[in-house]
Formats: structure tokens, sequence, C-alpha cells
């Protein structure tokens, strides 16, 4: 047991993005899942005591050694970076994508009551938001959702994670009409996902 | 820039939230029950908003006028006695509106909260850290964040205009005077002084031009995210502060 723990913690550490427990089961077959879930709550929990400047951290489905929060400025001295923050635009148009997705801009432009194009654009350029689809209505609006990155960003598990949303009584509309696309360049296929409705 | 050009100075603002970011700012301002919004005291202060940005020469979105129009006519509906005999239950002309600001305020507060995490790179770092040209390449196409509500900066503008002496603004101002001569000015006071406020900057010479001047200089700084604004409270005094650490 010891020595799988050791184990893991060396994939970890040597992993370049959030280590996910498959990944870890493919290194391991040995080894029960549900064992190997234990033991990554041991790990977290024994980092956690610590209380050191590591934190093993879940996110974006997988496992992760990252600095502790509080420490974050000498961090940042070190690197002698600038904090990288998005505008309020962009961030209240994050949040409507992460908690409404999937969404078209209309959608989002109806909700903070202007237009939507830079905020988008500027999280597409940081690859927080990808395309996901087409809606088949006039004009083949393109859909968008958060990306695994979001969920890095941010240090989120999954979007589950993310907190309750006030007010919010609306209830999300159903991923309807939505034209599948493979890559992130948005590349539309032609067949057209359902027919239009009353063309 | 010489100084005719000076004089139609005409900036295009992307810190502006939008018409609802306003709405919510008045009701918060008012201290107003979102349920329960008195609209004519609503529309007019907000078309006294509009009146205020596009006195800067402010590149008034069209939302704004849409939200005005919208204020305009729930107000008039508002005055329209009520049927006797209601046909169906008359919905209450600002239901929509409300409806409107309560999912806009809350998704307002979700990325309030979103930015609090711990966030990648600016609170938490992971080994295997960004690629490098990444983390070069983010302050370009990044806005700086505005900790002051450009609501805030132009109703401190208009605080000092109204303060004016009336008689001041008859006299000829020969003075000659340029938004970058002011820009310099803010950057040499912010490299002696660490910070000032927006009434230091204004010095004791309290012109309409010296004020506009000073205001559109500020905002340009802010554009080129050369400078910082803070604000301790709610219609508290307005600090600036260099955005980089500036040798003396």
């Amino acid at each position: 047991m010891e020595s799988i723990k050791a184990i893991i913690e060396a994939l970890i550490l040597a992993s370049e993005a959030p280590l996910g427990l498959d990944k870890i089961c493919t290194v391991l077959p040995q080894v029960e899942k549900s064992e190997l879930k234990e033991i990554l709550a041991a790990l977290v929990a024994e980092y956690k005591e610590r209380a050191g400047g590591i934190c093993l951290e879940e996110v974006a489905g997988g496992f992760q050694f990252r600095t502790r929060p509080e420490l974050g400025q000498w961090v940042k001295k070190l690197k002698g970076m600038k904090p990288a923050s998005l505008s309020a635009a962009a961030m209240e148009t994050l949040a409507i994508v992460a908690y409404r997705q999937p969404i078209v801009k209309s959608e989002i432009e109806s909700i903070r009551g202007v237009d939507a194009g830079h905020a988008l654009k500027v999280l597409m350029e940081k690859k927080l938001l990808r395309i996901v689809g087409r809606k088949d209505v006039p004009g083949r609006p393109i859909i968008y959702g958060t990306t695994k990155k979001f969920l890095e960003v941010f240090g989120l598990k999954d979007l589950s994670e993310l907190p309750t949303l006030r007010e919010l009584k609306e209830l999300n509309e159903p991923a309807e009409n939505v034209v599948p696309v493979e890559a992130d360049e948005g590349a539309v296929t032609d067949e057209p996902a359902e027919e239009l409705p009353g063309s | 820039m010489n100084e005719e050009q000076t004089t139609d100075y005409a900036i295009k603002l992307d810190i502006f939230e939008g018409p609802l970011d306003l709405l919510l700012y008045l009701i918060k301002k008012n201290e107003i029950d979102i349920y329960n919004i008195p609209v004519a005291l609503i529309t007019e202060q907000y078309l006294q908003y509009l009146k205020m940005i596009k006195s800067l020469n402010l590149d008034l979105a069209g939302e704004y006028l849409v939200m005005a129009s919208t204020l305009i006519h729930i107000k008039s509906r508002m005055l329209l006695p009520e049927p006797e005999e209601p046909e169906e239950e008359e919905e209450d002309p600002r239901a929509e509106l409300v409806r409107q600001l309560l999912e806009y305020k809350a998704f307002k507060e979700a990325a309030a909260n979103l930015s609090q995490r711990p966030i990648l790179e600016r609170d938490v770092f992971t080994r295997a850290a960004l690629l490098p040209e990444e983390t070069e390449k983010a302050p370009s196409d990044e806005e700086e964040l505005v900790e002051v509500s450009i609501f805030e900066l132009i109703e401190a503008f208009h605080r000092l205009v109204t303060r004016l002496d009336k008689k001041e603004l008859m006299e000829i101002d020969l003075e000659k005077m340029s938004v970058t001569d002011i820009i310099n000015e803010i950057l040499d006071r912010l490299s002696s002084e660490k910070n000032v406020t927006f009434d230091e900057l204004l010095g004791e010479i309290k012109s309409r031009r010296r004020i506009v001047y000073t205001f559109l200089a500020l905002l340009e700084l802010i554009k080129l995210r050369m400078v910082k604004v803070y604000q301790a409270t709610a219609f508290g005094v307005i600090r600036i502060f260099p955005a980089v650490e500036m040798e003396a």
C-alpha cells in the first residue's frame, strides 16, 4: 500500500496535466480502482494535514500538485508575472456560458444587455471557451461551451462543482439542435442534425 | 496631438458594462427594492446619466438608448388607469425588466464568485506552468481590472462640475492645455507621490476645462493600463495608483 501511494505521488508530480484516475489505472492495472481512489484520498489528506506550500487538488477530472493559494504573492514575485486578469465583461460572459452552456451569442447578449462579441473573442483566445457546435436555426449561430482549461484555471473538479446560481429559476434549455463539431476549430459538418421546423 | 484635436476628443470605452449594469448601480445607490422600482425616479436618473456620458463625448452604445426607451415605455404604462374589469391578470409593466435585472445580477455575482476562486497563474501555480510564450502573450490581449466602476468616476466628475462657481464659467480660458499635458502631469505626480486622489489631481485651479481634461486624461490612462483606480468605500475618495511601480 505504501509503495503504491509513492508511485501515485510520483505519477502526479511527473504529469503535465491533471492526472486522471483512468491514467493511473493503466499504469497500475493490478490495483483495484476502488483501492486507488482510497489511496488518492489518503494522499490528498496527507498534504492537507501537512499544510505546507504544496496542495494536492482534484481539478478538471484529475489530480494535480498546486501551490497553496495564500502563497500566490511569493510565487508571483519569483515568476515576475503580471496577474492574468479578465475584464468584468469577460468574467460575466464566462459565468453565463459556464452556467447556461450550451449557449449562443444572442442568448448571452440578452442576459448582459450588451454586445458579447469582444468578450467571447477574448475568452476563446484564452481557451476558456470553445465551440461545441452550431444551432440549427437560421444563421446557424455558433454554440459555445467551457473548456477543460476553464476547469483547470478556476480549480474546479467538474462543472457540477460550480456554486449554485442565486435566483436561477429558469431551467436550462436542453441541448437540442446541436450539430456536433469534432475539432475545436469550429469546422461545421454539412449534414443538419434535424430539419428546420416549419421550412 | 495638437490643440485642435483635443477639443473634440472622443473616447470609446469598453469598460461600460451596459444599461443593466447602470440600472443596478442606480438601484443600489438609491437603496431601492428591486421588486418595487420607482420607475419615474429611475428613468430620470438614468437619462441624467446618459446626458453626462454624452457631455463627455463618450461613444454611447445603442443598447443604452434602447433601455431608455424601454424605461419610458414602462413609465407611461404605469400611468395608465387600471381597467375596471380586468379581462385577465394584468402583469406589472415592470415584471419583464425586473426579471432581466435579477438574472443579470445573479450572473454578475456568479462572475464575482468565480474571480474569487484561487485562479491558476494568479493565486495558485503548478509545477508544469503554462508555456512561456503563452504567459508572455497574455497581458497584451486582456483588459485591466478597474476597481472603480466607470459610473462612479463619472459621478465624481459630475460632482466637481456642479460644484463649479458659475461666474468662473464666463471667463475666457486662454490657458494652453492638452490632454497629453495632463497625462504627463498625472504620471509625474504618481512617480513622486505614489498615489493621488482625483481631487488632488485637479489642484487649485478647478476650471471646467481643467476638470474635463483631467477626467479624459484619467480615462485614457486607465485604457492604457498605466494607472489603477481604487475606492475604499462606496462614494468615497477615488485614489489613483500607478499600475506598475515606477522608478522615481
